[in-house]
């Protein structure tokens, strides 16, 4: 049971939860004690999305070695499960967003992000452990730095440093628009692109468990109220498997897209002319 | 009248990513009608469309759940 039912679950008369707070979220495992970080407080904890983020590690980190541990240019059915989910990341996202010639160098990357936010999104309708971990926003924050740094990096080692703000600006405009452009792609350089990034991921998989939630406890509220109620919780439960098959179709959209989007902002930053 | 304002905007928010995706979709559909061979090159082009279109759904979402 997700920790989120986990708190609605007993609140039944008394005081209500509606609207929920971000605080009512923060439900630790583990607590370590505080630290004072940068003038604030902080707690020092283990939360369950982080034990299903290191199972989910482990279990990727056993799928990709078992299946290719003896390697053959005739696969066995693993290798050839693993190569298809790799060929999938390789040409579809990666060469056709950064194009054939210098997309080598950023599969591994792409490739680890897919299966990682994949499988950490799966994690949310998978029974015994029901936590997409995206759906917390430090995680989609951890990955969207790092496709940041990433493609910020590349842009400035392709362009030089001057050269990155004058590759922001399309040749043959009007010298008077000119700063109102590159003030447009500044902003979404360095601001909109990441924000968007994060909050996508975070806002599908939060929103997604939230629903999620609210059919699967909502449905065993009402049947615990007998009469009609109890009639009405079955419908509930129906909708609450359609949606469950919905959120599968729905994290593995928002891990390709995650990927796609970091793909077509490192492929932006190679080109030669904007 | 009591009630959530947000709840509100959140409401007023998502009637413009809704038409959006609606639209986006709506081309795809026509463009594979037309010429059935450019599903696979139109695909990648309209979940990408897709993405970003819902996206600021999303972030309405968001802004209801941390009360800006």
């Amino acid at each position: 049971m997700s920790p989120t039912a986990a708190v609605l679950l007993p609140m039944a008369e008394g005081e209500s939860h509606f609207p929920p707070d971000p605080s009512l979220f923060w439900q630790p495992l583990v607590k370590f004690g505080t630290i004072d970080l940068f003038g604030s407080e902080m707690t020092l904890a283990i939360t369950r999305p982080m034990v299903v983020l290191a199972l989910t590690v482990g279990l990727l980190s056993w799928w990709l070695i078992a299946t290719t541990k003896k390697a053959a240019i005739v696969p066995s059915k693993g290798q050839a499960g693993t190569e298809a989910v790799y060929n999938f990341v390789r040409n579809g996202v990666a060469r056709d967003m950064i194009g054939s010639k210098d997309f080598m160098p950023f599969v591994p990357f792409l490739f680890t992000m897919f299966v990682l936010i994949l499988f950490n999104n799966w994690m949310g309708i998978i029974p015994p452990v029901q936590m997409p971990t995206m759906g917390r926003i430090g995680f989609p924050i951890a990955l969207t730095l790092l496709v940041y740094i990433v493609y910020h990096w590349i842009g400035v080692k392709k362009h030089g440093f001057v050269g990155y703000f004058k590759f922001m600006i399309p040749a043959g405009l009007p010298g008077w628009i000119k700063p109102a452009i590159l003030g447009l792609e500044m902003l979404t350089f360095f601001v909109t692109r990441p924000l968007t990034l994060a909050l996508r991921l975070f806002g599908n998989m939060f929103a997604g468990h939230l629903l999620l939630v609210v059919f699967i406890i909502g449905g065993w509220e009402l049947f615990q109220q007998g009469g009609l109620l109890t009639a009405v919780s079955i419908p509930a439960w129906i909708m609450a498997f359609a949606m469950t098959v919905f959120e599968a179709l729905v994290q593995f959209l928002q891990a390709y897209v995650f990927v796609l989007l970091a793909a077509s902002y490192i492929g932006g930053a190679l080109v030669d002319e904007h | 009248m009591t009630g959530d304002i947000t709840l509100l905007g959140y409401g007023l928010a998502a009637i413009g990513p809704a038409i959006g995706v609606g639209l986006i979709f709506a081309a795809y559909i026509n463009g594979v009608a037309r010429q059935p061979e450019a599903q696979k090159i139109l695909q990648p082009i309209a979940i990408l469309g897709f993405a970003l279109a819902e996206a600021l759904a999303i972030f309405a979402l968001v802004l209801f759940f941390i009360r800006l």
